[in-house]
């Protein structure tokens, strides 16, 4: 049995006095393609935010991996107002990933900004390097930020609904992204969605949540079960 | 034109002035595109209140403004990173509350009105000799803390929950833009006046967005245009006698004019190639 690289134990999980979720345990291993599952304000997104350390659990731990800090997470966030009218080049953004680091440099190194290109490379967006990140399309704008999350950690990716807002087909060329670099680069991908069908087409694992954990599973054994027929088939429905 | 030069004030002026202006623009450029461009208008209020104290207490207005406002800049911030108080507001109640302070002060002694008239609108006159190697050595200071930490300061601007993500200490970050910011208000606030120093952040970082889309380039426009701005207005205020805050301000305003036109056409002939 592999050590689990992220492990959660007994989460509680809220805004100040007020619980959304508790109870809540379950690890992930390296490679797994987690996807995180739930109706609007079950808390998916705050759980997410704990694992990328930008919020405390109410209690319960979350354990990383010896050899595994903070610095090996790449996360992407959702998308704030401030950004759609921020001046920056798709090449200044990519490269802010490089920051992670501890060394107490002023300025990016010959590494960095070759990381930075070799991933924008990757996901098919070196050729707009120079363009302003503000007046690209709102996929290529999600490209640019998972370049950038890589460059600051190429082993836990942390998606936080990356694929709000796009169209259909947009929305499947970044799954199919997210999908080969798990695949491909072994990545760990931990990714909340409120559009499950999609999700668990590429995800291998499944965690449910609603006031507490309804299903953490294999992604076959999660379509099987009650809550999965029921959530995937409910979710018509609502689109 | 170049008279000017030969007065000792004038080129105290522009020494100090040349040099706040680049500071606020730098700084600007990130509090416009944080959404936090009123913090320099709460902050030169309270520091209009901290030097009203120092002018009846007869101690030097700088040493006592400079640490009131650094303070009230944090405050500021816990303030409207609480979530109670949301930011716009908090800036408003700072603002008018010191400024009521100062005013309810400054009343209690007669006879330094224009004190209260040059704190408000600016004096070329405001920088003393000895004011000159503090505000220089102050500036510099300023500059240096950005240049040194320009990358982190753009990764916090761009994208706070990512940049907190990844280990870069966002609180202390926006602590430092803060603190810069305010020490940069008071430097500038004698010269160009508690109610128009705002302006000094504000212009120069929204003109040079409307020039360049990579924040290095609307950084350096911002820089340039700020300095342009500065020595044109000092010229333009010796020239026609006008206090110098107001004519920076009415260069800045041009300027962003030009700015403005610049992008409608740019955009207009792009339109028209495709």
């Amino acid at each position: 049995m592999k050590q689990p690289l992220i492990s959660c134990k007994g989460l509680r999980i809220g805004y100040e006095n007020m619980t959304v979720l508790e109870d809540v345990s379950f690890d992930v291993k390296k490679g797994d393609y987690l996807c995180v599952v739930g109706e609007n304000g079950a808390g998916k997104s705050t759980l997410i935010k704990c694992l990328a350390g930008l919020k405390k659990p109410m209690s319960g731990s979350i354990t990383l991996a010896k050899g595994i800090t903070r610095r090996d997470v790449g996360y992407l966030p959702q998308q704030t107002a401030i950004q759609r009218d921020f001046p920056a080049s798709v090449r200044e953004v990519v490269t802010s990933g490089c920051l992670n680091s501890d060394r107490w440099l002023p300025f990016y190194t010959k590494e960095d900004k070759d990381k930075a290109t070799r991933y924008m490379e990757e996901l098919g967006i070196a050729d707009m390097a120079e363009h302003s990140y503000r007046e690209l399309s709102g996929g290529q704008q999600q490209r640019v930020l998972l370049a950038r999350a890589l460059c600051a950690s190429s082993r836990i990716l942390i998606l936080d609904e990356p694929v709000t807002g796009l169209d259909p087909i947009v929305t499947g060329e970044i799954y199919s992204i997210i999908k080969e670099l798990n695949s491909k680069y072994r990545i760990t991908v931990i990714m909340v969605s409120h559009d499950v069908k999609t999700a668990v087409k590429s995800a291998n694992k499944i965690l449910h949540v609603k006031n507490t954990v309804q299903f953490f599973g294999r992604t076959e054994d999660y379509l099987k079960s009650a809550v999965g027929k029921a959530f995937v088939g409910g979710g018509e429905s609502h689109a | 034109m170049l008279e000017m030069l030969s007065y000792p004030f004038i080129q105290r002026a522009l020494v100090v002035g040349t040099l706040v202006s680049l500071c606020s623009a730098l700084l600007g450029v990130n509090l416009v595109l944080k959404r936090y461009s009123m913090i320099g208008d709460g902050l030169s209020h309270v520091a209009f209140s901290a030097m009203a104290v120092a002018t009846v207490m007869n101690w030097a207005p700088l040493t006592v403004a400079i640490p009131v406002v650094v303070i009230a800049s944090v405050l500021l911030l816990r303030l409207s990173g609480s979530g109670k108080i949301k930011g716009d507001a908090a800036v408003a109640l700072v603002s008018t509350g010191a400024l009521a302070l100062g005013i309810f002060i400054i009343s209690m002694r007669s006879g330094i009105n224009t004190d209260i008239n040059n704190y408000m609108f600016g004096s070329v006159l405001a920088i003393s000799r000895s004011d000159v190697a503090l505000s220089v050595g102050l500036s510099l200071a300023v500059l240096t803390l950005y240049a040194v930490f320009f990358h982190r300061i753009f990764a916090v601007t761009f994208d706070e929950p990512f940049a907190r993500a990844t280990g870069i200490r966002v609180d202390f970050y926006n602590m430092l833009i803060a603190v810069l910011t305010a020490i940069t208000i008071v430097l500038g606030m004698r010269m160009i006046g508690a109610l128009l120093i705002s302006s000094l952040i504000i212009f120069p970082a929204m003109s040079a967005m409307r020039l360049s889309k990579r924040f290095l380039g609307v950084v350096f426009c911002a820089a340039v245009i700020s300095v342009v701005c500065f020595i044109a207005g000092v010229a333009v205020s010796y020239e026609f006698s006008a206090p110098t805050g107001a004519s920076v301000v009415i260069m800045n305003m041009a300027v962003f004019g030009l700015c403005v036109l610049t992008e409608t056409v740019a955009a207009c002939i792009s339109r028209k190639e495709n």
